[in-house]
């Protein structure tokens, strides 16, 4: 096998930073969930709902849950990280902004090798992530 | 050393293969036991929801589909969880496995960023209006969602089992956009000891099909491994490992932007997405052990046959029929 041969099969860059950058958050991610979890059900923290009153709400639709238990819709949960229920979501915002992060990465390492097409793809990525994550669009209250 | 972790993990494809083959009945009994546990302690449900998940977590790996569209239609159909909250958690399930396989498909060249970008940012943008739709529908009349995600997963039943995917489709020449972006590249196969050179083709159409993946997707929390890989493979020319491969990656952007618009909506219940988060994960896990020994080819029929049995139970369900129970 010839040296072009070999770097052809080699993962670029771009690929082992993102990768790096994966292992790291998701195993973040999973011992965060596991803790705040333990928290939750332990009771260390109280919860906003209480957790015997969930089996008889979860079967309503979501506008009926968060109305009856009076729970934040968007990132309204930020401001009840006391509460155990609501100390959970810190996990799952970090699983789902990993991308993002891992992208910044990917605008960087475009631009310097002035790859602009695939730069530019990486950042509407991001604006459309972000989107998703601010809550503009379809956290529509109850 | 190695033969008795070859005994146990035949012990435990063996157990598992028993439950396979009745797992309609095992789904059943979920059910059975949903009727009749209206009264049991809050813990009750994350633990049976934990086992149920770890099963299927298994059963996803070996059958080469992901967790969240064996995930949304069966706990939908046998749990008794409102369709909104099993359509936000699946997403988060489908999300966690694809950021956990990420990174080794990445490093092995399996994965292509340069093929996912492109595609990841078209699904990924109608997946969020697959979600806001899908949540639309579900306040207008939950049994709307529930019937088409009946019938559509009897399509997805129907094209795992009649799709004939690629293991190196022949690309004669590369079109004008595929070559633009760079869409090729080459990876190791172990198997065949050879350098496997790839490059794609119907680039336009391909792109075209993920705003339909994309709007799927989010509509219905079901992560999309089963449409991916046959628009990168069969219709793109991407060999069936690197499709198999970018499309688990994929999902990790898809499925993120339908996941914030479910849980800014407010549909992730802790206490129902935890403990099937760490499930499913767990059963990938068991399931790559498991894999060594098993047959997946007759793994993959039985999980076809579960997906038109929850697929039927949807659709049942949907249509206020109670044929199914």
């Amino acid at each position: 096998m010839n040296t072009q041969n070999k770097e052809d099969l080699q993962p670029s860059q771009e690929q082992i930073i993102y990768a790096n950058l994966l292992v790291i958050g998701v195993w973040a991610g999973i011992v965060i969930l596991v803790a705040t979890y333990a928290i939750y059900v332990t009771g260390i923290l109280p919860a906003h709902v209480d957790m015997s009153l969930i089996p008889q709400l979860w079967g309503k639709g979501v506008s009926e849950y968060l109305e009856m238990t009076h729970s934040p819709h968007g990132w309204g949960w930020a401001a009840l990280l006391s509460k155990g229920d609501f100390l959970n979501y810190i996990g799952f915002a970090f699983l789902a902004l990993m991308t993002i992060f891992c992208y910044l990465v990917l605008v960087r390492g475009y631009s310097r090798q002035k790859d602009w097409i695939y730069a530019a793809i990486a950042v509407v990525e991001i604006v459309v992530l972000s989107v998703a994550a601010s809550g503009i669009l379809g956290s529509g209250g109850h | 050393m190695a033969n008795i972790r070859a005994r146990s993990a035949g012990w435990l494809f063996g157990s598992l293969m028993i439950f396979v083959s009745s797992c309609p009945a095992a789904a059943a009994t979920a059910e059975q036991v949903a009727a009749g546990a209206a009264g049991k302690p809050w813990w009750f449900w994350p633990i049976i929801l934990f086992f149920f998940c770890l099963v299927l977590g298994i059963l996803a790996v070996m059958a080469g589909v992901g967790g969240g569209v064996l995930y949304v239609p069966l706990v939908s159909g046998f749990f008794p969880f409102h369709i909104d909250f099993v359509r936000g958690v699946g997403l988060m399930v489908a999300l966690a496995g694809a950021l956990a396989a990420g990174p080794g498909l990445l490093r092995r060249n399996l994965a292509n960023l340069r093929l996912a970008l492109p595609v990841a940012l078209i699904a990924s943008t109608f997946s969020i209006l697959g979600a806001m739709l899908g949540l639309y529908l579900s306040a207008l009349n939950p049994d709307i969602i529930q019937t088409c995600l009946g019938a559509t997963i009897v399509g997805i039943a129907i094209l795992l089992l009649l799709s004939k995917n690629t293991e190196k489709p022949v690309v004669n020449k590369q079109d004008a956009i595929g070559l633009a972006l760079g869409l090729g590249g080459a990876y190791w196969d172990d198997g065949a000891r050879e350098s496997v050179e790839w490059k794609t083709h119907r680039t336009l159409l391909g792109m075209c099909m993920f705003i339909l993946v994309g709007l799927v997707a989010g509509m219905f929390g079901l992560g999309a491994g089963w449409a991916n890989v046959p628009v990168l493979n069969l219709l793109m020319g991407a060999p069936l490992k690197v499709s198999v491969a970018t499309s688990k990656f994929l999902l990790s952007i898809t499925d993120t932007s339908a996941a914030w618009i479910y849980m800014n909506r407010g549909c992730v219940i802790p206490l129902i997405a935890v403990p099937s988060i760490v499930g499913l994960m767990l059963g990938s896990l068991i399931g790559v052990k498991i894999l060594a020994v098993a047959k997946p080819k007759m793994i993959r029929y039985i999980v076809i046959a579960v997906l038109f049995f929850a697929g039927l139970k949807a659709l049942d369900k949907g249509l206020g029929l109670g044929l199914l129970g």
